[in-house]
């Protein structure tokens, strides 16, 4: 996949001194999914501000498919479309007025039809002369969505789409982020639900204090660092770990009828065979066993930690 | 240059002032026709020409601009206040338009409101007075480029204003008093000589004064001395809109 945001070196300061983005690197590829991750005030909509021409920057630069987002403002903001965080609507507009106005801000003809097309995909069509006023927040997301796609962008920014939205809303939300990904728009969103990222990002990245801690393949990342536990019940308590299972770390719990084993999945060898085969030769048999696998939360909250 | 961008903006405020036609449009016109039985009909009836000029006619210009650089700061105040009150100037500083392009947007419609009352205005007049207008292209010109002016103060006031209160203080504190001291009912002449020179300190005499000589080829103070003043005018406001969009004052963070 080609490379269609460039973020180099970005530094972005305040007013008052406060630098919400410290010398920030990223690259996004063409059609992905990223989700950027982290705490409130970690700079994550800074940096979308940044990109898509809301906030200036202090140094550094960023290139949207090649071009400068100062100097080539113009093509770079035809290419990006931006859903903020909070609902903000002209209350008294049409839908369909609204939506059409967005349309025309980026210099494109009226286009009835395809207009039509985005708001039954984003189920407005039955509502599209109703006033935004009378909308539920949820469905005013969607107007929000539909606007940003008016001018059938390239990039799609999300910032907290989901925030505030129910269950079903926002598994709705991630169908069509889904969708949209397999028309070729690449997206990026930030969030605070881990279960969001974990359920549609191809990447993620981690912001905390205006820098990126990392950003990988979701799959790699679960990966490498995830923790899994091991638990084993036994036919008879132990009092203590014996010394010649010293080595495994255990963790003895219900009163020794069990005990607890904590591996990595990325490393190539788990243990496990070893651990066993060493029960087995001190005559410890075991009950049952059970696996629990280290959740993206986990990962993220130990990341932000360190 | 995105004239797309630029209509869409327009556009929108035209038609947001379709959307509240009685506060656009019935409500200054009735207020001017007020003004007109008040001072035109009641009190003009009982005062002498002045410059043998009927009173009634005399008030002509000076409720249309009156009434013109209100509605041209209140509409463009509202215009750019609105989207930020509620939070979608977003959409404007991520589409791809030049600061340049949202001011024309902003300030066309405000123009074109204002200008358009100020016309509904004189037409008006014509019901209650009879009037002779000298230098009628000159009339309009001078009514568009002051409409434009006070639009561009507008624009200003509403980009500076972080809530509704500081939004009305200058238009009511500062804008109405200049207005009505600024000879819309009286010439400068007839004010104690203190007071001439004081007055003389007020912008709006200067507006006011060109747009009367334009009617009737009098005014208070010589015509290129409103004409230069007007130019100085919209100057100071064009550079301090030019000084916000460089700085990103009050509109990027």
């Amino acid at each position: 996949m080609s490379e269609i945001i460039n973020v180099q070196n970005l530094v972005k300061k305040y007013d008052n001194n406060f630098t919400a983005v410290k010398n920030l690197n990223l690259k996004i590829r063409q059609g992905e999914i990223i989700a950027l991750l982290g705490p409130n005030g970690a700079g994550k909509t800074t940096l979308i501000s940044t990109i898509c021409g809301l906030s200036s920057i202090t140094s550094g630069l960023i290139k949207v498919k090649g071009l400068d987002v100062i100097k080539d403002y113009r093509k770079t903001r035809e290419l990006i479309g931006l859903v903020p965080q909070e609902l903000a609507l002209e209350p008294f507009e049409k839908v369909i007025n609204s939506v059409k106005f967005s349309r025309r801000l980026f210099g494109k003809k009226d286009d009835n039809e395809y207009i039509e097309k985005l708001l039954t995909k984003l189920q407005l069509y039955d509502k599209k002369n109703n006033i935004i006023k009378s909308l539920s927040g949820g469905m005013k997301r969607r107007v929000m969505i539909a606007k940003a796609l008016s001018h059938n962008p390239q990039i799609l920014f999300l910032d907290e789409p989901t925030a505030g939205v129910d269950v079903e809303l926002r598994k709705d939300m991630w169908s069509i982020i889904k969708e949209l990904k397999n028309e070729g728009v690449t997206i990026i969103l930030t969030t605070h639900y881990i279960e969001e990222a974990e359920m549609i990002a191809d990447r993620i990245g981690i912001i905390n204090h205006g820098e990126l801690l990392l950003i990988e393949e979701k799959k790699e990342l679960i990966k490498r660092m995830s923790v899994k536990t091991l638990k084993v019940k036994l036919k008879k308590t132990l009092n203590i770990i014996p010394i010649k299972l010293k080595k495994y770390n255990l963790k003895l719990i219900d009163e020794g009828k069990s005990f607890l084993y904590y591996y990595n999945t990325g490393k190539e060898r788990t243990g496990i065979t070893s651990l066993l085969s060493d029960m087995n030769k001190i005559g410890i048999n075991l009950f049952d066993i059970q696996t629990e696998e280290t959740s993206l939360e986990e990962i993220f909250v130990k990341i932000i930690k360190e | 240059m995105n004239i797309r961008g630029i209509h869409a903006i327009y556009r929108y405020e035209m038609n947001r002032s379709f959307r509240t036609l009685i506060q656009s449009l019935v409500s200054p016109v009735l207020s001017t026709i007020l003004y007109f039985i008040v001072f035109g009909a009641a009190i003009g009836s009982r005062m002498d020409n002045i410059s043998n000029v009927s009173y009634g006619a005399f008030i002509v210009p000076g409720l249309i601009m009156l009434t013109v650089q209100m509605q041209s700061v209140n509409n463009a105040s509202f215009g750019i206040y609105f989207p930020k009150f509620i939070g979608t100037t977003y959409e404007l500083l991520s589409a791809p338009l030049s600061f340049v392009e949202i001011v024309i947007g902003y300030v066309g419609a405000a123009t074109t409101k204002a200008f358009s009352i100020g016309l509904i205005i004189l037409c008006t007049s014509y019901l209650f007075v009879d009037l002779d207008i000298k230098y009628p292209f000159f009339m309009l010109c001078f009514l568009l480029i002051t409409c434009m002016t006070f639009s561009l103060l507008g624009f200003i006031i509403g980009i500076v204003s972080d809530n509704f209160e500081q939004l009305n203080i200058v238009p009511m504190l500062i804008i109405t008093p200049l207005v009505f001291l600024g000879g819309s009912f009286y010439t400068i002449d007839m004010l104690p000589q203190f007071w001439q020179n004081f007055a003389l300190l007020n912008p709006i005499v200067y507006l006011i004064s060109g747009f009367r000589w334009s009617f009737f080829g009098v005014g208070d103070v010589p015509i290129f001395t409103s004409i230069i003043f007007m130019l100085i005018f919209t100057s100071i406001c064009i550079s301090i809109i030019w000084y916000i969009f460089k700085t990103g004052y009050k509109i990027k963070n």
